[in-house]
């Protein structure tokens, strides 16, 4: 079993009126099974509402399946005795950096999940070096969060994720709110986790390009799996992926065309060097 | 813009009084404050002064910071020089009486003590959030306000709120900026009309900056609990408070300004 298991994990949100008769139940996540093995680099795609983000929140027991069940490292999710291990375990960063960090100065941000889980002082800033260190910020220690860029604050997150030591990290579109500078900067930082610390990164997002550097692609849609594979395997199904209502890398889209064309390119070409070997530029 | 502003004023130096331990500040301010208020005769004042003159010193902070403060309780101060000196009823004499306005010994005594009491009060605090980050001072009322979880007090959670409180007002003052600047934008106005009108206008401003408050106050809640926040219990801090030896001499000299205030009291009164 890998670090990261779902078996039919079904997620219902029920809608209720003001009187709080059931209105109507919305299917967010339907029958997901997944198997994910430690030191992986997963990336789930999806449109909006696709089920990505709420598949996401039950790997760090902020939600619990409707049926079905979710395992994170061995541990049962919907059992209360491992909530917080789970939630050590398995990290998560979000979609807004202005709205998780708690600290007013960066190093206690990055502090503040050490603290929580008891870890002695010495330990903490220990642990606040370090991964300040591994996502590039030490040198801003000091300064206060809304000083920062977008993108350093995703990777101030990010350190405060990793200072609590997970196993695994899930970022659910954390560059959706920032520019592209700031997305290449927390890419990076999370390469070069799931690199040298080999922790297992879930990346949740929706701009193809991040999903390059994964293992494993997994596609939702309407709650289920659509489509899995490795990137270059999902980027060969154009056609596939514009039903799906999602944009592919303008490579990509310009080498399919080309083959259309007649042109002898092999499929799923992810970067433009790619596409210049293939044609023997 | 926006983002730069500074809250309670803190003046960033390295002074000895900046490294003192924020509970020590604390309860020194209270002591302080207290302790113009039992002195009765100008050599206590003169003391309180002296001693005030001596932490500035200290602090490292330009004198023009701690007479800023004081701009804003001038008119506070004039009133109430104004009422001591005219209203208070005195023996003997008047020192002065034209139409139905007399000032006596007596007035002139309160007035200037009230004047004087109220500059080193507002100095005094001054001084305090000068040389104290807002979250130094949280963490000061969190230990000291410890003892009251035995009555059930949630005090972990109070100072909490209060931090949390702290790193928001920038990111919801420049929301507020960015919602009106919207406003505008679509035609609204928040400058012309009465009160009534302006304060009317001032709705299509609140409801949204309240709704995305919540928002994120949602979203905070759930990264809080992502990282294994369960309230005060079994938390460890990454900057404890922890008394120096620096810290006691403080209090100790604190007490002895104390017995200082109250020794001239009961001698020279």
């Amino acid at each position: 079993m890998g670090i990261i298991k779902t078996k039919d994990l079904v997620f219902e949100y029920i809608r209720r009126d003001e009187e709080g008769n059931v209105e109507g139940i919305t299917r967010a996540v339907d029958e997901v099974s997944l198997d994910i093995q430690a030191g992986d680099f997963i990336a789930i795609l999806g449109h909006n509402g696709s089920g990505k983000s709420t598949l996401a929140k039950h790997i760090n027991a902020i939600l619990y399946p409707t049926e079905g069940t979710v395992w994170v490292d061995g541990m049962d999710t919907s059992k209360e005795e491992h909530l917080w291990e789970i939630r050590q375990e398995a990290g998560m960063v979000f979609q807004n950096p202005d709205n998780q960090i708690i600290g007013q100065v960066v190093e206690e941000d990055v502090g503040f999940g050490p603290e929580n889980l008891g870890v002695p002082t010495k330990e903490i800033w220990e642990r606040v070096e370090e991964s300040l260190k591994a996502v590039g910020m030490y040198e801003f220690r000091k300064y206060s969060p809304n000083k920062l860029s977008g993108g350093q604050k995703q990777r101030v997150s990010i350190a405060g994720v990793i200072a609590m030591h997970p196993k695994c990290i899930v970022l659910d579109e954390p560059t959706a709110m920032l520019d592209p500078n700031g997305r290449r900067e927390v890419i990076r930082a999370v390469r070069a986790l799931n690199d040298v610390e080999g922790i297992t990164v879930v990346l949740i997002t929706h701009y193809m390009e991040e999903i390059i550097y994964a293992n494993k692609v997994f596609v939702m849609d309407k709650g289920s799996i659509a489509m899995e594979g490795t990137p270059r395997k999902i980027f060969s199904q154009v056609e596939k992926l514009k039903e799906l209502r999602l944009d592919v890398p303008q490579v990509t889209l310009l080498a399919h065309e080309l083959k259309k064309g007649g042109l002898d390119i092999p499929d799923g070409i992810l970067t433009t060097k790619e596409l210049i070997t293939a044609l023997g530029l | 813009m926006l983002r730069d502003i500074t809250l309670g004023q803190y003046y960033q130096t390295d002074s000895v009084i900046h490294r003192l331990d924020p509970r020590v500040k604390l309860v020194t301010t209270l002591c302080y404050l207290i302790s113009l208020f039992i002195v009765d005769h100008w050599i206590g004042y003169v003391i309180a002064g002296l001693f005030l003159l001596l932490v500035i010193k200290l602090s490292k902070v330009p004198f023009k910071f701690m007479v800023r403060g004081m701009r804003a309780i001038v008119f506070l101060l004039v009133i109430a020089v104004v009422f001591n000196l005219f209203l208070t009823p005195g023996e003997g004499e008047p020192l002065v009486a034209f139409w139905k306005l007399t000032i006596y010994k007596e007035g002139v005594r309160l007035a200037a003590f009230m004047a004087v009491r109220l500059v080193f009060l507002i100095m005094g605090s001054s001084v305090m959030t000068l040389t104290t980050t807002p979250n130094n001072l949280t963490d000061a009322i969190e230990k000291l306000l410890g003892p009251l979880k035995a009555l059930k007090v949630p005090v972990h959670e109070i100072a909490m709120m209060m931090s949390i409180a702290l790193r928001f007002i920038p990111i919801l003052l420049e929301e507020t900026d960015k919602i009106m600047k919207a406003q505008i934008a679509r035609g609204a106005d928040f400058e012309s009309g009465n009160l009534i009108k302006k304060a009317k206008s001032l709705v299509p401003l609140l409801v949204p900056l309240f709704i995305s408050a919540f928002r994120r106050a949602n979203d905070l809640a759930m990264a809080m609990e992502a990282r294994c926040y369960h309230g005060g219990e079994h938390r460890t801090k990454m900057k404890p408070l922890i008394y120096q030896k620096r810290d006691m001499i403080a209090y100790g000299m604190v007490v002895g300004y104390l017995a200082v205030c109250v020794v001239c009291g009961k001698v020279l009164w």
